[in-house]
C-alpha cells in the first residue's frame, strides 16, 4: 500500500514509506552522494528550497548529535532516503534523525529506489518535485500540479532567506590577529569557526547589509558565503562585491561567493544539469596540478574555461581551479587584485580537509594588504 | 607528471604459495599489475613459485620465473634479467620482505636496482612497529602505548606497567602471524616465547589492549605529486581482538559521523605521508573507543594487502591497476577511471551500497586446533558480498559460505542452548558469532545485553533484530503475499530461509514458485564507483530487491553474441581454491576469443575471476541455486545463453548441475547424469567393471555394521569416507574394526541419502594423477603426474612430478586406455580428473572427477598446454581435432609423451599447521593422511628431478639443508629401503643421529651415527635437540599399521615449530636426498618458463 510518494515534475512517481514529518513540501531535487555528514547537509542553507536523494543507502546510523548542526535548523525541503536506522548508535548521539526531523516538520520519505531515482536526475537533470505523504497523499495528477505550480530554482533569490537578521561576531580564538566582515547568504558554522581559528574575528552580517554597514566593522578582509538559490538575481552581493574591489580589501570567498566575484568581474553563471553535491569531488589548482578532494554543494556555476584568463575592471583574472570530472570552473583569482574564490567547501563539514589550506591563505593575503589597506580603524 | 622514462624493465615479485593470511588477492594484484606495465611498453620479469595462479601464466609477462621467492633466487633472477626495478608492493609480505632482504644484502645496489611504489626506508618506518609509532605521535595521532621487546625479561617489565591483558605482536610477520593476546601469566609466557621466535628480527611488541573497541580500515593512495585519495573505508563488526581477516567485515563504514570520519582520515593521510610510500596503496587499521571515541592508529602495511583487494572489489577503484601505474610514474589525475571511461582516478569513490566480507574457516580439517578467534589469523577464505542494506548484504554472505548453515534459521540451534550460554558464547570471537547473536536475541536477549558481551556495536545488533522482528511476521501472516515476500527479500532472506519459516510452502521449491508468481524478483544494480553520478560502462552486476516493483534493472540487452556463464567456485578453503579459479579464468578468455560473451557469477573478492576486466560481465552474487537462477533469468532477459560451465568451478558449482538441468538452464560439457554416473559409487562401479578396469573392491553402507561386513570381507586397512566430497573432507584410513566403530560414531550424518564408502586401502602403492581432455570421440591426455609419496596421502597434499618420472611405457599405455575407457563410459565433455594407484603391476581406479582438477594449472604450466582454455572451447563444441588445427592443442602427441628433453615439474603442497595451537597451546599434528590439509602448493621446474625437488622444497617451507645432522627414525618395513639414501646423505657429510633400532640397522650397513632417545625416553631426547636446534632434516616413517601412525607426533610438531623439513615416507626420503645432491653437487640456476616452454613447443613442431 502506498503511504507516501516523490512526484516529480516530469511526471515520473516514486512510491515509499512517510519518514519524519508527514505532509507534504515541495523543492527542486538533487542527489547528495556523501556517505557521511547527513546532519551537515540537512543543516547547510544551501539546501534551501531543495529536496535532497542521499545515495548511500543506510542514513541515520549515527543520529542527531548537538554539536554537528552547520546552521540553526535543517533547510532542507525535504528528505529522501532508501532505509532509515532504527537504531542510531554513537556516542554523541542525542536522538534519531526522524526525530529531529520530525520535530523541525521536515517532510521525508523512506524505502525509495534512490538509485533508480538518482540515474532518472542525472538523465533528466535536477528538477522540481514534492514529497506527499499522510493526508497529503493525493492522486497524482493533484500531486503533480502542486509540482508544477512551485517555483522554479533558475531565477530565485533566496539568500535573503536562510540569512540571520542581526550581525554577530564569533571571536578570534587565542589573540585577535584580523577581522573580516562576513557577507551571510547562508553561511555554515564551521566558516567563521575556521577563521577564528586562524586568529579572525569573524563580523557576521545579515545579507541585507550596505557597504558602509561592511565597511563599518573596519574589516580586515571580506567573506563572501555559500548560499541557496541561483546566483544570477544576486546583484546585491554583487554590487557589495565590487565595492570590496574597488576598496581594495583583501576578498575571499566560496561556493555562492565565487559566483558572486565572478559575477563582479563580469562573468556569468550557468546552471548544472544536475549540480555538484558530494564529499568526494576533485578540484585540480592549476598553479601546481595538485588534486584536492573537496566538498561540494552547487547547482549553478561560473561560465568559462579552466584557466581562462581574462579582463576586468580590477585588471587581470583567472580561473585557477577546475573539476576534472567536467572541467567546470572551481575557483578564481584575480591577479591584481587581492581577492580569490572557490566553488567548493573548505571548510568541509561534511566532507574532507584536503582544502582547508584555502584559509591560510585568506590570511596570508590580509596579512600582505595590511600597510596599504583602505578603511582605517 | 607523465611516465617516467627510465624505467623500461620491471620486475615484480608474487607472493608465492596460498597460505592463510596470503590467498590468491596477490595473484589478482599481481595479475593487473602485469598486465599494466605491459600495456605501457616496459619489459616485465616475474618471479612466483605459483603454478596456480594467473599472473604465472606466460603471456602475462616477458619472463616468468616459476622459482622459490628467497633472496637467493630473486637475485639470481635478476642478475639473469638485469631489471631497472622491481616492484614488490603487489606481492604480499612476501614480496616486501624479500626486496627488504635483497637490499640488506647489498643485491640492488650491486645490480642498480630501483625499488618503485615503496623504497626500503619507507617499507621499514611502516613494518617496524616502535618507528611507525613515534611517526603516528609525529603527526598528533594516538596510538595504544606499548613497549618494544627483544627478550622475554623485557616483555615481563613492559607488562608490569600496562598491565593485562596485553597483546603481542611479533615485528615483520604476516596475517598476524604469532600474535595474540595474553590474559594470564601463563598465556603471556606463551605468546610473548613463540612470539619471539616467530619474528625474523626477534621482536615482539607488548601494547595495551584496545580489545572491545570499534575497529575500522581505511585503503589509501598515494601518487609521487603527493595527491592522496581515500579508496573506501571498511568497519570490522567484530571489534578490536580478532584479526581483520578473521571479521566480518563492511564497507563502507557504518556508525562514524563524518567528523569522526574526517579525522580518521586526516590521520591516515597524514600517516601515509609521513611513513613516506612515495606511490600505491596502503592499509591503515584504527581502533576507536565506543564511549569516548577516542582514536588510536594500529598498523599501517606499506603495501596492496587482503582489504586492498576487498576495497578494489568492494568500490570497483582497481587499487593494485593504479598502483602499478603509479610506480611508473603517473598521477592519479592523469588515470582514467575505466567504469565511467571519462573522469579521473583522483577522487574517492562513494558507494550506494553495502558490502559484507565473511571469513571462511577450516577448524574441521585440524582436529583440536583452538577455534578462538584472535589477532592471529585462522581463515582460509571468505566470501563478499553486495546488498541495498546491510540484512541485504549480510543475508548474502552468510549463504555465499557454503557452510552447513546458509544464513540465520538454516540449521538447528546447539543442543541445550540458553540464553546464559548463549551470551557467555559471544565473549570470544568464534566463527559463526553472528549466528550466535541471533540466537542470544531469540532466546530474550536485548540489543544492550548482545552488545555488552560482544562489543559488537548496537547498530549491528539491532539490524539483527530487525531480522527477528520480521521473522515473527512471516511466521504470524495467515498469507504470505507479495508485500510481505518483497520484505523478506529485501532484508535477504532467502527462499530457503522462508521456507524454513513457512512449512506449507513445501520447501525452497515452493517458495520460489510463489515468489515468481508473486511478481518478486531482483533487480541488478552495478557498481559503478560514483554512486550512479557518472554512467558505467562496465557491467559489474549485484543483485538486489526494492520495495518498489518498478524499479529498474540495470543489465543492458546484449542480442548479438551468444553467452555463456561461468560459474566460479566461491570462498577459498581448503580443497577448493585459486586453482579452480584459474580454471574459470582461461575459460573467460578462451570463449571471449571464441566470440562468445562470457559471464562470471562469483562471490570470492581475492580472485582474478571478479576482477571486472576477466569476463565480459560480472555478477557478484552467491553460489547458490536462487542465486544464480536469478542471474541466469537475468542474462536471458538480456539475450541468448548458450550455457553455463559448471565443470570448472570446482564442486560448488558442479553441486548445483542438476538442480540447474532439472530447471531447465542449458549446462555445456559433462551433462548432470554423467557427472552423477561418476560420483555415485555404484554407477561409476558399473562403468569401470563394464570397461573392464579393476578398482579397489569396496562397499557402501548406512550403518557400521553394514560398513564392518565389508570391511570384514575385502580386509583392512580401509578408507572410509563420506560420498560427493572434495579435498578428501571427512577421509580416513582405519586399521581394525575398533576405529571403523570411532568414526561411524564421529561421522554423524550418515543416511541412506549420505552413505558412507569404505574402499580396501591399497599399501605401499603408486599413486597416479592424470588430468585429461574428452569430447565424445577423441582423448587428449594432458598430463600423468606421480606422487612422490605413496597412495594414502591426499591428492592435494602429496608432491608429484610430471613427467611421472618412474613410471614407463607400458603403464603410461595403461593409463592412457584406462582413461579414455572412463571418459567414454561417464560421458565426459570436456575435463576429466583420475586418480590411479598402481600395485603389483595392476592399475586400480580410486576415483574420477568429471571436472576440472586442482592440477589443471600446474599441468598447463608443465606441459605448455592450456587444457581449461581447450576444455571450455569442447564444452562449447569445439573437439580435439578442431583445437589442434587451430593451434590451441598440439598438432600432435599430448602431455603423456613428452620428450626426453622436457623440464621435470615437481609441484609441492604447503601447509598451515603452524598457524594452529590446541587450546593449552600446543601444536596440531601435522601427518599427513586421506584428508587434505594444504592451502596451496608450489612448483619447481628445471631439467632434472633433482633440482625441480630441490626448488620445491626451497618455494614451500625454506630450503632442504646441504649439511648438519640428519635425524632417521623408520618402521621396520621401510629399513631395507631406507639404507641406500641414508648412506648417500652420509656421504655427503651429513652427522645421522638415529633411534636404537634403525641406528643398528644403519651401522651394519657401515653407516655411522649416534644414536638418541626417543621422546618418552626421558630428557635430551630428539625432541629436545630439535627445539634446541640441533637437528636440520627428519626422517620419521610412521611404524606400520594403527597406533604408531600417530606416534612421532611430537616430533612432527617440533619440526613444525623449527620449520625444518619433516619427511614421513622412504619415497619421499628418496627424493629429497635427489634435491639435496642436486643443491650440493650443482649450481641451480634459474630459467623463465617462456624458455623451458619453448623446448616442448619445438619437439612438438
Amino acid at each position: 500500500m502506498l503511504t507516501a510518494a516523490l512526484v516529480l515534475e516530469d511526471g515520473r512517481v516514486f512510491p515509499g514509506m512517510p519518514y519524519g514529518a508527514t505532509g507534504s513540501s515541495l523543492g527542486e531535487i538533487v542527489f547528495s552522494t556523501g556517505m557521511t555528514g547527513y546532519q551537515e547537509t540537512l543543516t547547510d542553507p544551501s539546501y534551501r528550497r531543495q529536496i535532497v536523494v542521499a545515495t548511500a543507502p543506510q542514513i541515520g546510523n549515527t543520529g542527531w548529535n548537538d554539536e554537528d548542526d552547520e546552521s540553526g535548523r535543517i533547510w532542507v525541503a525535504g528528505y529522501v532516503i532508501r532505509d532509515p536506522a532504527r537504531k542510531p548508535s554513537n556516542w554523541r548521539s542525542r536522538r534519531g534523525l526522524d526525530e529531529a526531523l520530525e520535530s523541525q516538520g521536515v517532510v521525508g520519505i523512506a524505502g525509495v529506489d534512490t538509485r533508480t531515482l538518482t540515474r532518472h536526475i542525472r538523465e533528466s537533470g535536477a528538477m522540481r518535485a514534492g514529497i506527499f505523504s499522510g493526508a497529503a497523499l493525493a492522486d497524482k495528477q493533484q500531486m503533480l500540479d502542486a509540482v508544477l505550480a512551485s517555483s522554479q530554482m533558475v531565477g530565485a533569490d533566496l539568500a535573503g532567506e536562510v540569512s540571520t537578521e542581526q550581525t554577530y561576531v564569533v571571536p578570534a580564538v587565542g589573540e585577535r590577529r584580523f577581522r573580516v566582515a562576513a557577507l551571510d547568504s547562508g553561511i555554515k558554522s564551521n566558516t567563521p569557526r575556521m577563521m577564528a581559528a586562524r586568529g579572525i574575528e569573524v563580523h557576521v552580517l545579515p545579507y541585507s547589509s550596505t557597504m558602509d554597514d561592511l565597511l563599518a566593522v573596519e574589516p580586515d578582509g571580506v567573506f563572501f558565503a555559500n548560499g541557496p538559490g541561483d546566483p544570477a538575481t544576486a546583484d546585491h552581493a554583487v554590487a557589495l562585491a565590487q565595492g570590496t574591489l574597488e576598496r581594495r580589501v583583501p576578498l575571499f570567498g566560496i561556493c555562492f561567493g565565487n559566483q558572486i566575484l565572478g559575477r563582479a568581474l563580469g562573468r556569468s553563471t550557468y546552471k548544472l544539469r544536475f549540480g555538484h553535491h558530494g564529499i568526494n569531488v576533485p578540484v585540480i589548482d592549476r598553479a601546481t596540478g595538485k588534486v584536492s578532494i573537496t566538498a561540494q554543494n552547487h547547482g549553478f556555476a561560473l561560465e568559462g574555461e579552466p584557466g581562462e584568463r581574462f579582463d576586468t575592471p580590477f585588471g587581470t583574472a583567472e580561473f585557477s581551479h577546475y573539476c576534472p570530472n567536467d572541467n567546470t570552473v572551481e575557483g578564481l583569482r584575480c591577479l591584481d587584485a587581492p581577492a580569490f574564490s572557490v566553488q567548493y567547501h573548505p571548510e568541509a563539514a561534511a566532507g574532507p580537509h584536503d582544502a582547508a589550506g584555502l584559509f591560510d591563505e585568506f590570511v596570508d593575503l590580509i596579512q600582505l594588504c595590511q600597510p596599504g589597506r583602505v578603511g582605517q580603524r | 607528471m607523465p611516465k617516467r622514462t627510465d624505467i623500461k624493465h620491471v620486475l615484480v615479485i608474487g607472493s608465492g604459495p596460498i597460505v592463510i593470511g596470503q590467498a590468491c588477492e596477490f595473484d589478482y594484484s599481481g595479475t593487473q599489475a602485469c598486465r599494466v606495465l605491459r600495456s605501457e611498453g616496459l619489459r616485465v620479469s616475474l618471479v612466483n613459485s605459483n603454478p596456480a595462479t594467473i599472473m604465472t601464466d606466460p603471456e602475462f609477462a616477458d619472463a616468468t620465473y616459476i622459482e622459490p621467492i628467497t633472496p637467493e633466487f630473486v637475485e639470481k633472477v635478476i642478475a639473469r634479467e638485469r631489471p631497472d626495478a622491481i616492484l614488490a608492493t603487489l606481492g604480499g609480505q612476501t614480496a616486501l620482505n624479500t626486496a627488504v632482504a635483497l637490499a640488506e644484502r647489498g643485491t640492488l645496489e650491486r645490480y642498480g636496482v630501483e625499488l618503485i611504489g615503496a623504497d626500503i626506508e619507507a617499507i621499514n618506518r611502516g613494518e617496524d612497529r616502535q618507528r611507525f609509532k613515534d611517526i603516528v605521535r609525529t603527526i598528533g595521532g594516538e596510538v595504544p602505548s606499548s613497549a618494544v621487546c627483544k627478550s622475554m625479561d623485557e616483555v615481563r617489565k613492559a607488562v608490569a606497567e600496562l598491565g593485562l591483558p596485553v597483546v603481542i605482536r611479533p615485528s615483520f610477520t604476516m596475517g598476524g602471524l604469532g600474535s595474540g593476546m595474553a590474559h594470564t601469566d601463563e598465556e603471556l609466557d606463551r605468546l610473548a616465547s613463540s612470539g619471539l621466535a616467530e619474528s625474523p628480527v626477534h621482536e615482539v611488541l607488548i601494547e595495551e589492549s584496545v580489545l572491545g573497541w570499534k575497529e575500522y580500515e581505511l585503503e589509501l593512495m598515494r601518487d609521487r605529486n603527493d595527491n592522496v585519495v581515500v579508496i573506501c573505508s571498511i568497519e570490522n563488526i567484530d571489534p578490536m581482538g580478532v584479526h581483520t581477516g578473521d571479521s566480518v567485515t563492511v564497507a563502507p563504514a557504518m556508525t562514524l559521523t563524518d567528523r569522526e570520519y574526517q579525522h580518521m582520515r586526516d590521520v591516515g593521510i597524514a600517516v601515509l605521508r609521513e611513513v613516506g610510500v612515495d606511490t600505491g596503496g596502503c592499509n591503515i587499521q584504527f581502533a576507536v573507543h565506543p564511549e569516548t571515541g577516542r582514536l588510536v592508529v594500529i598498523e599501517m602495511n606499506p603495501r596492496v594487502s587482503r582489504s586492498s583487494a576487498l576495497a578494489s572489489k568492494a568500490t570497483g577503484f582497481p587499487i593494485a591497476k593504479i598502483a602499478a601505474k603509479l610506480a611508473i610514474g603517473y598521477t592519479l589525475d592523469e588515470i582514467l577511471n575505466d567504469i565511467t571511461g571519462k573522469t579521473p582516478a583522483s577522487f574517492e569513490p562513494t558507494l550506494d551500497y553495502v558490502v559484507v566480507k565473511v571469513p571462511r574457516f577450516a577448524f574441521e580439517k585440524f582436529p583440536g586446533a583452538d577455534p578462538t578467534l584472535t589477532t592471529t589469523m585462522k581463515s582460509v577464505g571468505e566470501a563478499m558480498s553486495i546488498g541495498r542494506n546491510f540484512v541485504e548484504a549480510l543475508g548474502k554472505a552468510l549463504r555465499s559460505m557454503e557452510t552447513k548453515a546458509a544464513g540465520f534459521w538454516t540449521t538447528p540451534d546447539p543442543e541445550g542452548a540458553t540464553l546464559e550460554s548463549t551470551l557467555d558464547a559471544l565473549r570470544e570471537g568464534h566463527d559463526g558469532r553472528l549466528y550466535t547473536v541471533e540466537r542470544a536475541l531469540r532466546l530474550g536477549a536485548t540489543v544492550e545485553q548482545v552488545h555488552q558481551a560482544s562489543k559488537i556495536d548496537p547498530w549491528f545488533v539491532d539490524q539483527i533484530a530487525s531480522l527477528l522482528e520480521l521473522r515473527a511476521e512471516l511466521e504470524d501472516v495467515p498469507v504470505l503475499n507479495a508485500e510481505l515476500l518483497r520484505q523478506a527479500k529485501r532484508s535477504g532472506l532467502s527462499d530457503r530461509q522462508v521456507a524454513a519459516l513457512r512449512p506449507e510452502l513445501a520447501g525452497e521449491d515452493g517458495v520460489r514458485t510463489l515468489r515468481h508468481r508473486l511478481g518478486v524478483r531482483p533487480v541488478f544494480k552495478t557498481v559503478d564507483t560514483c554512486a550512479a553520478e557518472f554512467e558505467a560502462h562496465t557491467p559489474y552486476h549485484y543483485s538486489a530487491y526494492e520495495t518498489d516493483p518498478d524499479a529498474e534493472t540495470e543489465v543492458a540487452a546484449q542480442p548479438d553474441r551468444p553467452k555463456v556463464i561461468i560459474l566460479g567456485s566461491g570462498p577459498n578453503r581448503i580443497g577448493q581454491g585459486i586453482e579452480f579459479d584459474y580454471s574459470c579464468v582461461h575459460a573467460a578468455m578462451a570463449l571471449r576469443d571464441a566470440g562468445f560473451e562470457t559471464v562470471m557469477i562469483n562471490c570470492n573478492p581475492e580472485t582474478v575471476s571478479t576482477d571486472y576486466d576477466t569476463a565480459d560481465r560480472l555478477y557478484f552474487e552467491p553460489l547458490t541455486f536462487e542465486d544464480v537462477l536469478e542471474a541466469v533469468h537475468s542474462e536471458r532477459a538480456s539475450g541468448t545463453v548458450a550455457g553455463v560451465i559448471v565443470q570448472l568451478g570446482g564442486q560448488t558449482p558442479l553441486g548445483l548441475a542438476k538442480r540447474l538441468t532439472e530447471a531447465g538452464v542449458p549446462i555445456v560439457g559433462t551433462p548432470a547424469d554423467a557427472i552423477h554416473l561418476a560420483e555415485d559409487r555404484g554407477a561409476f562401479g558399473d562403468v569401470l567393471s563394464s570397461a573392464g578396469l579393476p578398482a579397489p573392491r569396496y562397499g557402501t553402507a548406512t550403518s557400521f555394521a553394514g560398513a564392518k561386513r565389508i570391511a570384514d570381507e575385502i580386509g583392512y586397512p580401509v578408507l572410509v569416507r563420506p560420498s560427493y566430497v572434495l579435498g578428501g573432507r571427512g577421509m580416513e584410513i582405519v586399521y581394525d574394526e575398533e576405529n571403523l566403530a570411532g568414526y561411524i560414531q564421529r561421522a554423524t550424518e550418515i543416511n541412506p541419502e549420505h552413505p558412507v564408502l569404505v574402499d580396501r586401502f591399497l599399501d605401499d602403492a603408486i599413486e597416479i594423477d592424470v588430468d585429461a581432455l574428452f569430447d565424445g570421440e577423441e582423448l587428449f591426455l594432458a598430463g600423468v603426474m606421480e606422487h612422490i609419496e605413496e597412495a594414502g596421502v591426499h591428492s592435494g597434499d602429496s608432491s608429484c612430478a610430471l613427467p611421472p618420472i618412474t613410471l614407463g611405457r607400458a603403464d603410461l599405455a595403461a593409463v592412457r586406455r584406462s582413461t579414455e575407457a572412463i571418459a567414454r563410459g561417464v560421458g565426459v565433455r570436456g575435463l576429466l580428473n583420475v586418480q590411479y594407484a598402481l600395485k603389483d603391476d595392476v592399475l586400480y581406479v580410486l576415483e574420477a572427477n568429471p571436472r576440472a582438477s586442482r592440477t589443471v594449472p600446474f599441468v598447463s604450466k608443465a606441459t605448455a598446454v592450456q587444457i581449461a582454455k581447450a576444455a571450455a572451447r569442447i564444452m562449447l563444441g569445439a573437439t580435439v581435432a578442431s583445437l589442434r588445427a587451430e593451434g590451441m592443442l598440439p598438432a600432435v602427441g599430448d602431455g603423456a609423451d613428452l620428450p626426453d628433453d622436457a623440464p621435470v615439474a615437481v609441484k609441492e603442497a604447503v601447509l598451515p599447521f603452524h598457524r594452529f595451537r590446541t587450546r593449552e597451546g600446543k601444536g596440531v599434528d601435522s601427518l599427513l593422511g586421506p584428508e587434505m590439509k594444504s592451502t596451496g602448493e608450489v612448483m619447481g621446474i628445471d631439467a632434472s628431478f633433482g633440482k625441480a625437488f630441490a626448488k620445491s622444497q626451497t618455494a614451500s617451507y625454506g630450503s632442504l639443508p646441504t649439511s648438519g645432522r640428519v635425524f632417521v627414525s623408520v618402521a621396520n618395513r621401510d629399513k631395507r629401503a631406507m639404507v641406500f639414501p641414508i648412506k648417500r646423505l652420509a656421504d655427503l657429510g651429513f652427522k645421522v643421529l638415529a633411534t636404537a633400532g634403525t641406528a643398528e640397522v644403519l651401522r651394519r650397513n657401515g653407516i655411522p651415527c649416534v644414536v638418541v632417545r626417543k621422546h618418552f625416553e626421558g630428557p635430551d631426547n630428539i625432541v629436545d635437540m630439535i627445539h634446541a636446534g640441533e637437528v636440520d632434516i627428519i626422517i620419521n616413517t610412521p611404524y606400520g599399521n594403527h597406533g604408531p601412525r600417530i606416534d612421532g607426533y611430537e616430533i612432527r610438531t617440533a619440526a613444525v615449530a623449527k620449520a625444518i623439513p619433516c619427511i614421513t615416507t622412504i619415497q619421499g626420503a628418496a627424493a629429497a636426498v635427489h634435491g639435496i645432491e642436486a643443491l650440493t653437487l650443482d649450481d641451480i640456476g634459474v630459467r623463465p618458463l617462456q624458455e623451458l616452454q619453448a623446448i616442448l613447443h619445438k619437439s612438438r613442431a
